[in-house]
């Protein structure tokens, strides 16, 4: 059997050679318009379905990383606010991100407010689509989508096992709406930061540090688990299920490579190509090094491997990658991606010295390491200066934070966003929906 | 007739079910528990933050047997399940005043 699997091999890489020997010459003529924005538009299709995954990655992870008794709540919200960005970003995200030159304030608002999402007509010709030069409108729209998804889906692990469900879905539309595609369009909207030199490849910062800092106001504004901090110790409240938390982490590592290598936003060419392909690897290393530093860490520091915080260095790789997937050597993608690793195995206790209760480690994984990919841009990336990259970070910070701490202060003092004490104890699949996750199986 | 109960490590149930069925022990009733004894729980790390685990897993197994029994039975679960490390278990032996077999209405050694 071995051997012919190796006949297969040898011969199909004959074939191949042979194939490439005869089309090569035909291939080498210049890709038409056409072509391009057809590729363009392919990749951000393609990069849009694996960013979706994502969605799922963060709630596998999310449903791992809780106790039994809230999981069915946390796959609800992670559903519900995956839904729900898909109309908040139609109904005024996309526009507001996206003014595409037309300013109600220069450089800070979109004159495109409030305006409604649109695609080209059906069965649209080069002549009548938006920009033959770049991809079909509704392709760009679904990747865009999907990001501002998964800027929604970070908040959900840190404000797990406590928060009410419905003032956490309208804090998560006005997210998706308002607040995300508004930072945004300072940057991927040719905005004020874009136009002082900030870098952000795919959104260390723009993605993953927004999610970061909504999560961090939520927690503070929130308070901690009941029971987790005790006489200045902390409680841990291990996870239910890690195959889920892990089956989640593999699917978010998959998906980045949608995240990033979309990111390119071009694959019409050979250098976009061989970029998108750099870029894969790079997201691939930084993964894999955040891991094995989280690994390595871990044993030394605890005496036993936590699985729990190797996936979180897995995670904290890619978003430390995600700011500058492209010009790092894989040598220097896996030591930005190890750097990440280290920061989730310190901040993780850390938070927990300063009661700052996050159940699944998106603070550090987003919100740190998200600002230190977004430093580590000037590396290997002649055009970024740390002055601007620090300016960027401070702005997009300083606005999210504010923004967010507003928001969930405006719906603690009204509707509330936290179940009473005695719902928490019992668990909030029982107190928020009355359906357990394993109905069968005794608590 | 005695009546016996054995807390054991759970890694040891199937050496003691395997003796057990070799002295040709007609049935035993075996409980997943938890609890500690002199071993207390023990300590571990999550997320960087230690934590005692209050309870150990153990595995309670019960069995009926005539009288002259006791003792071999006693010694096979005893060697069954040694270690020799802290956390082995403890066996007990109680009498039994009545056995009653539920389908046929038989009583004591006959029933068990």
């Amino acid at each position: 059997m071995e051997q012919i699997m190796k006949f297969i091999g040898k011969s199909s890489v004959i074939f191949i050679a042979a194939l490439s020997a005869t089309v090569s010459p035909a291939m080498a003529q210049t890709v038409s318009t056409d072509e391009v924005f057809i590729l363009n538009s392919l990749l951000f299709l393609m990069s849009g379905f694996l960013v979706m995954f994502m969605a799922c990655g963060f709630c596998m992870l999310e449903a791992g990383l809780v106790r039994g008794k809230n999981t069915t709540t946390q796959l609800t919200k992670n559903v519900a606010l995956f839904s729900l960005a898909a109309i908040g970003y139609y109904l005024v995200g996309y526009n507001l991100m996206y003014p595409l030159g037309d300013w109600a304030y220069d450089g800070v608002f979109s004159a495109l407010f409030p305006a409604v999402a649109v695609m080209e007509p059906v069965g649209v010709g080069a002549d009548g689509v938006d920009d033959l030069s770049y991809a079909t409108t509704a392709s760009d729209y679904f990747f865009q989508l999907m990001f501002c998804a998964a800027t929604a889906s970070i908040v959900s692990g840190t404000v797990a096992e406590r928060i009410k469900l419905w003032p956490f879905l309208i804090f998560t539309l006005i997210l998706t709406a308002v607040i995300y595609p508004l930072q945004a369009s300072w940057k991927w909207g040719g905005g004020f930061l874009d136009a002082a030199g900030f870098l952000d490849f795919a959104g260390s910062s723009v993605v993953h540090s927004v999610g970061g800092w909504a999560a961090l106001a939520g927690a503070l504004i929130l308070g901690p688990r009941f029971g987790k901090y005790k006489d200045g110790r902390t409680v841990p409240m291990p996870g239910a299920n890690l195959p889920l938390a892990t089956l989640g982490t593999f699917i978010l590592w998959l998906g980045w490579f949608g995240f990033n290598g979309g990111s390119q936003l071009a694959m019409g060419s050979i250098s976009d190509v061989a970029d998108v392909s750099r870029i894969f690897v790079n997201t691939n290393a930084a993964a894999a090094m955040g891991a094995v530093v989280a690994l390595v860490l871990t044993q030394i520091l605890y005496g036993k491997v936590d699985l729990t915080m190797v996936l979180n260095g897995a995670l904290a790789g890619l978003v430390s990658i995600t700011a500058e997937p492209l010009t790092p050597s894989i040598a220097m993608a896996s030591l930005i991606g190890g750097i990440g690793g280290v920061i989730v195995v310190l901040a993780v206790p850390l938070l927990d010295k300063l009661q700052i209760d996050d159940v699944v480690g998106a603070i550090p994984v987003h919100l740190i390491a998200g600002i230190w990919g977004t430093i580590a841009v000037t590396f290997t990336n002649s055009d970024a200066s740390l002055g601007t990259q620090i300016y960027g970070i401070i702005v997009i910070g300083a606005f999210t934070f504010i923004a967010s701490s507003a928001l969930w202060f405006a719906l603690a003092k009204t509707i509330g966003i936290r179940v009473p004490e005695e719902d928490e104890l019992m668990g909030l699949d029982k107190s928020e929906l009355g359906m357990d996750a394993y109905p069968e199986f005794s608590q | 007739m005695k009546y016996i109960i054995a807390i054991i490590q759970p890694s040891k149930l199937d050496a003691v079910r395997d003796a057990l069925s070799e002295l040709g022990m007609a049935g035993i009733t075996v409980s997943e528990v938890q609890g500690y004894g002199r071993q207390k729980g023990k300590k571990e790390i999550y997320r960087g933050a230690e934590y005692e685990i209050h309870f150990l897993p153990k595995i309670k197994i019960e069995i009926a047997i005539p009288a002259k029994m006791e003792k071999q039975t006693i010694e096979a679960i005893k060697t069954a399940s040694h270690t020799g490390r802290i956390g082995d278990g403890k066996l007990f032996v109680i009498d039994i005043q009545h056995a009653i077999r539920i389908r046929t209405g038989e009583t004591d050694e006959s029933a068990i």
